[in-house]
């Protein structure tokens, strides 16, 4: 007999009503990251400048729209650009506990950032543009050292990965040990993560790069599942396995690069986010990606506020925050599950 | 009788390592192919350019008369399928969710799951006795119980061949017969046509029609058990003194190291 109670799958409906929870819980993250800081912002300053009754010229309104919400909008793109990375590459390289900086393109394109800022060039174009460079240079060495060979055998890509990675952090610690000092603070800060430079400016730019990725991304989900459990499998059932991870390496790289430009290595969150969504959403990504997407989005807005409310009015490298809460997270739950990393 | 799967004149590199020569094999309408060589005789070779995972660096694979250069992957993905020898379970898909994977080469771009494929996929958990299985996670399962799955997510596909490439390895003794049981009732009540690589000879001997023994890279012999299965070729084929006898419970020929 076929048996015809409901299983649980995902279709559009659950992945909608899921993704219009974690919207609200974004929405009230990103008003109170609002509010929470030196100034003393209220709520009903937050709802007189969406209103319109604050006077143009108040300057609560000035801090609210100039300087906390691009900052908001920064942390948001960035988490969520970092753990949509975190689940793709878990994919592809079939291991949940992949992600961006194991791959080495988050050093590579902090080599390239770290490059610009010794050589004086500025956060508004040298920096981005020399971060995207190393993470487009750290993935041609990845796949052309490691993954010669079509099949793209996960073990290889990870160990290229490990071995660049290790050789860019050098080279950071070298351009770091000789450069002046009045460049030093401003490279150390950037290095672990620093959302504070952001601009409206630059968002208007980062914003729809990052959709587009994200719903290219998204339109390769059943691939990923299929991935996932084998590439002879998945190359049998039709899926372009090569293909798939190719585009997948280019644009997690692509959505790296950016990230590092604007706001620093920042970890934990390409790991920690999508090892939250399959413990509560399981393993298909066309749930996993959205979700996860979101909860990077909300979860380094927290971060972040408390990186600049903690020490008030001094303020926290967010990459510094993000590892305090993630190092003893990941050992819970090392401890607690026993090293099994796929339960749902 | 035309063939369902028909190779000619096949031969396959790896690089300029050569894997397959010269193989003629036409895979016909209902029967179970047993694909038996010592390791490195170019078995899973052979099942993967039937398959269509590998191109053939000569000769032509045909399904039903048309080469398969000619159809795109998820048109052979309708009507061959494989279970493969490496499966990765790191992720915690339900058993349903992986047999619906099956479903992949049937629906469009990024289109979901629909009743249909669910419930092609609940029967094919069915035929394969793994239908209480549906909704546990698939990496908790048992060697033999992820085995149905796969089967099931194979037969999912709604295939006329399905190609399996060591099915039984890692399984006990329990798990190998009743995985092998299973293949022969799909191939006597639903004339799934199938081909399968096994180390085991004794048995593929018990649950093939036909056998095919290949010896570095072409075949030694094929033909039906009895006639495959005898001391002098597994002799020059493995290099292995055996003694052969016949299994008095099924009279299929059964092996004995000596």
């Amino acid at each position: 007999m076929i048996s015809r109670h409901a299983h649980a799958i995902v279709t559009p409906g659950r992945v909608v009503v899921i993704c219009m929870i974690m919207g609200a819980v974004l929405a009230l993250t990103m008003t109170v990251a609002l509010v929470a800081g030196t100034a003393d912002v209220s709520f009903s300053h937050i709802i007189g400048i969406i209103t319109g009754s604050l006077p143009h010229d108040d300057p609560l309104r000035l801090i609210v729209l100039k300087i906390r919400l691009p900052r908001i909008i920064l942390a948001g793109i960035a988490g969520f650009s970092l753990a949509l990375g975190g689940v793709v590459f878990q994919a592809i390289l079939r291991n949940p506990l992949a992600d961006p900086f194991i791959l080495g393109v988050s050093s590579g394109s902090a080599f390239g950032a770290v490059l610009a800022i010794f050589f004086g060039l500025g956060f508004s174009f040298g920096v981005p543009v020399c971060s995207f460079a190393g993470a487009l240079l750290t993935i041609y060495l990845v796949m052309s050292l490691g993954a010669k060979r079509m099949g793209m055998e996960s073990s290889t890509i990870l160990l290229t990965g490990v071995i660049i990675n290790a050789f860019f952090t050098a080279v950071i610690m070298f351009f770091i040990s000789v450069s002046a000092d009045e460049r030093l603070h401003s490279m150390l800060f950037w290095l672990y993560g620093d959302l504070s430079r952001s601009r409206i400016g630059q968002l208007g730019f980062i914003a729809p790069i990052v959709l587009a990725v994200f719903l290219w991304l998204y339109s390769l989900s059943k691939e990923l599942n299929i991935i996932t459990t084998g590439d002879d499998i998945a190359a049998q059932l039709g899926v372009n396995v090569g293909a798939v991870k190719k585009t997948c390496l280019v644009l997690v790289s692509l959505l790296m690069g950016l990230v590092v430009a604007f706001s620093g290595l920042i970890g934990f969150v390409g790991l920690i986010v999508p090892h939250l969504a399959r413990m509560a959403l399981r393993a298909d990504h066309r749930m996993l990606i959205p979700v996860a997407s979101l909860g990077g989005a909300i979860f380094l807005i927290a971060a972040d506020t408390l990186a600049r409310t903690l020490v008030s009015p001094g303020e926290l490298p967010v990459g510094v925050v993000t590892a305090f809460m993630g190092a003893p997270f990941f050992i819970l739950l090392l401890r607690k599950r026993g090293g099994q990393w796929s339960r749902s | 009788m035309e063939p369902v799967l028909s190779l000619q004149n096949i031969g396959f590199c790896y690089g300029q390592q050569r894997a397959l020569a010269g193989i003629d094999l036409r895979l016909m309408d209902g029967e179970i192919l047993g694909i038996i060589g010592p390791n490195g005789s170019g078995k899973s070779t052979l099942l993967n350019l039937m398959g269509g995972l590998l191109t053939p660096t000569d000769g032509t694979v045909s399904l039903r008369g048309r080469p398969l250069s000619e159809l795109s992957r998820p048109e052979l993905a309708r009507d061959v399928a494989m279970v493969a020898q490496e499966n990765y379970f790191r992720f915690a898909f339900t058993a349903l969710e992986v047999v619906l994977m099956g479903r992949y080469p049937r629906l469009k771009r990024l289109q979901f799951e629909g009743r249909k494929d669910i419930d092609a996929a609940m029967h094919a958990l069915d035929v394969t006795q793994a239908a209480d299985l549906a909704d546990r996670p698939i990496h908790e399962l048992s060697g033999g119980e992820r085995q149905r799955v796969l089967i099931a997510r194979a037969l999912a596909q709604e295939p006329r061949v399905m190609l399996l490439d060591e099915p039984t390895s890692f399984l006990d003794l329990k798990f190998k017969r009743e995985i092998f049981r299973l293949i022969a009732a799909l191939s006597r009540d639903t004339g799934l046509t199938v081909a399968l690589v096994s180390h085991d000879i004794d048995l593929a001997a018990m649950y093939c029609s036909r056998l095919v023994m290949l010896k570095q890279g072409a075949v030694y012999t094929t033909g039906l058990p009895g006639d495959v299965v005898t001391a002098e070729h597994i002799g020059a084929v493995y290099e292995c003194p055996v003694l052969v006898d016949t299994n008095p419970a099924t009279g299929r020929p059964r092996t004995s190291l000596v």
